[in-house]
């Protein structure tokens, strides 16, 4: 299926002038093969997108429909996995259900929830300290990582560093190292500061993690601003630095803001270095959304409920970046 | 209208070079020492406890032990089982996702209406978090309730049940290579889709002239063109094949038995979980890194040589 539609065109008005004048009949073999390539290319995409139309259907069913065989492709929805997500629940026996039920109108709606699951609600859910930490420790760590990253993209963009490039692939070979060979030290430095299961500690790692990324697309993103705008303003007067803060910040900002927004999904779908240097103070969100086992059996209703929470955001932003999606992935490497 | 410092020409133009250059230590200097303190001093230490034996959460301090632990670890049939694990599914998920999206680029190479929508529903995969997408894919592989089984045609497990994959030590590791290739063939697919948006039209248009067939056309213009980019992508994939961890400790933990056991998960194990052979670990990492670094060292090598064209 090697053919372009360049060449399949050439070849085919050669073969009608050689062989036939019937060239409508040849351009609409060259139509086939496209309506073909798009009818695959959207079946194919609907197809690799089946686990995640998946979870967001399990999100909505009762565990008696998430866990039924065959598989239920037609439900009725429910709450019940969002509500018990956030919640904490004790499992209520026949007598105490009726007790409940007898009082149904004093009870909230996602009460009512709950206990049609059989539940009584107790209290907020790990999960939203999770999620918290999840949220403060991917954004405080990107304002750092894009911040450092910044400095030392311009310098490297703009001045002749000695050993640069040595330097820049030093910074890019950090991001290689499998998490746990940096781990292990680093928890030992850790647990002899206090670090261990800190917000600090974490933002802190994440922040280094993420700099080999920012500095690199950052590099990038200023290579492209032409030196001439900032040199204009330096024969204006402008010092270097307000050079840097007035024209080639504002010029950057799209690149920055792309940067950011990578930045924001290594650190938010972070696993290894929380699972293993966070315990219960700190703890993110990929490792507890494992751990979501919920009161007897597995409640895959509240787990999808969780993975869809935690996977949206990624998914919404993977479509405001879909231009820089190339370069985040290669580390600015690649550019289109 | 620009604050105006033009009384002494000449020494203001040297004191700018002189404060170009402290700008640029300045600006660089915060990022190196946050490195060296979270990955070069790491590496050291690790380095001296490799030669030691210690324990991180015991009291006792390191014990000089010279080449023991490396030893130990490169004659245990353990370790080296581990590591064709973890080739195997190297080589199996980075094979698969090599072909598999290499065709996909050629299917999205040419645009049509709503290419790029379709293209970034493709790359949706990717960007999620590994261990989530693991974990839920769990309940996708369950023989009776999950999906796929129903879709490869078991509809009704209760009179024929499907085959179970996450409970069998001869299917794990093909389930884990399956969620693998469904998360990263988009990687590749978009790194060869770059590769063939930058071929020349030129070359085909020879071609054309030359009447050259479209296999030749395929084999002689199109591959050669994309392989630089392809080579990338299959090198990328591989260092982080050797460090996978998330995908795995999402779906079995290394289960059933050690059938998905890598060597990540299995120093994980060993340095952590339980076991807290801290000094062992570090040698058994240490391994790991000197392979990483030989296959990153091709990769930026490669890298370099892909910008120097472009």
């Amino acid at each position: 299926m090697a053919v372009t539609t360049n060449s399949g065109t050439d070849k085919g008005i050669d073969k009608g002038v050689n062989y036939s004048t019937r060239v409508d009949k040849v351009g609409g073999r060259v139509q086939t093969v496209r309506t073909i390539r798009i009818a695959a290319s959207v079946t194919l995409a609907f197809l690799l997108l089946i686990p995640v139309f998946w979870m967001g259907a399990t999100a909505f069913k009762v565990r008696a429909d998430a866990i039924a065989t065959p598989p239920k492709i037609v439900f009725k929805p429910t709450l019940e996995g969002l509500i018990f997500l956030f919640t904490d629940r004790s499992v209520l026996n026949q007598a105490r259900s009726k007790r409940l039920k007898a009082r149904i109108n004093e009870l909230n709606w996602y009460e009512r929830i709950a206990l049609e699951g059989g539940q009584q609600i107790t209290g907020p859910s790990e999960y939203v300290t999770r999620l918290r930490n999840s949220v403060i420790i991917a954004g405080s760590s990107t304002v750092l990582a894009v911040a450092l990253g910044l400095l030392a993209a311009y310098a490297f963009s703009r001045f002749k560093v000695k050993g640069e490039s040595d330097l820049l692939f030093f910074i890019l070979s950090t991001r290689m190292l499998p998490p746990v060979v940096v781990t292990i030290p680093i928890f030992i430095m850790y647990t002899k500061f206090g670090l261990h299961d800190t917000h600090i500690g974490l933002i802190l790692l994440y922040t280094v993690f993420n700099l080999s990324l920012t500095v690199w697309l950052l590099k990038g993103f200023m290579d492209e601003i032409p030196r001439e705008y900032e040199e204009a303003a330096m024969v204006d007067g402008y010092t270097r630095m307000q050079a840097f803060r007035k024209v080639v910040l504002p010029q950057a900002i799209t690149g920055i803001a792309a940067t950011t927004v990578f930045s924001l999904i290594f650190a938010w779908n972070e696993y290894a270095f929380a699972l293993m240097l966070t315990s219960e103070k700190a703890r993110t969100a990929p490792p507890a959304i494992p751990t979501i086992m919920g009161r007897g059996g597995m409640e895959w209703g509240t787990i999808a409920a969780g993975s869809l929470g935690f996977l949206i955001p990624v998914v919404v932003v993977t479509f405001a970046l879909r231009q820089y999606l190339l370069r985040g992935v290669t580390f600015g490497a690649i550019r289109q | 209208m620009f604050p105006a410092n033009h009384a002494q020409p000449r020494g203001g133009y040297q004191q700018r070079q002189l404060s170009d250059r402290s700008i640029q230590w300045l600006f660089i200097t915060p990022t190196l020492i946050l490195l060296a303190l979270f990955n070069i001093f790491p590496l050291f230490y690790s380095l001296y406890l490799s030669f030691t034996d210690f324990s991180a959460i015991g009291t006792a301090a390191p014990v000089w032990v010279g080449f023991k632990n490396f030893s130990t670890l490169l004659n245990d049939p353990q370790i080296w089982k581990y590591f064709a694990t973890t080739g195997r599914f190297a080589f199996l998920s980075v094979g698969l996702q090599t072909v598999l999206g290499f065709a996909l680029a050629m299917l999205l190479r040419e645009k049509f209406r709503g290419s790029g929508l379709i293209t970034t529903l493709i790359l949706i995969p990717m960007m999620l978090s590994p261990v989530v997408v693991g974990f839920f894919w769990k309940s996708i592989f369950n023989p009776s309730s999950g999906i796929f089984n129903y879709a490869l045609g078991y509809f009704h497990p209760a009179s024929a049940p499907g085959p179970s994959w996450l409970d069998s030590s001869s299917r794990a590791l093909w389930a884990v290579v399956i969620v693998d290739v469904w998360m990263w063939t988009p990687f590749v697919m978009l790194l060869c889709l770059s590769g063939l948006n930058a071929i020349p039209d030129y070359l085909y248009e020879a071609a054309a002239i030359d009447r050259a067939g479209s296999w030749f056309q395929f084999w002689r213009i199109t591959l050669p063109q994309v392989l630089p980019l392809l080579m990338i992508a299959v090198l990328f994939r591989t260092i982080e094949a050797f460090k996978s961890f998330d995908l795995v400790m999402g779906m079995t933990g290394g289960g059933p038995g050690d059938s998905t056991e890598l060597v990540a998960v299995n120093l994980f194990r060993i340095a952590f979980e339980g076991q807290w052979r801290t000094s062992y670990a570090s040698a058994l990492a240490y391994i790991v890194l000197v392979i990483i670094m030989a296959i990153s060292n091709v990769y930026i090598r490669n890298l370099n040589k892909v910008r120097g064209e472009g």
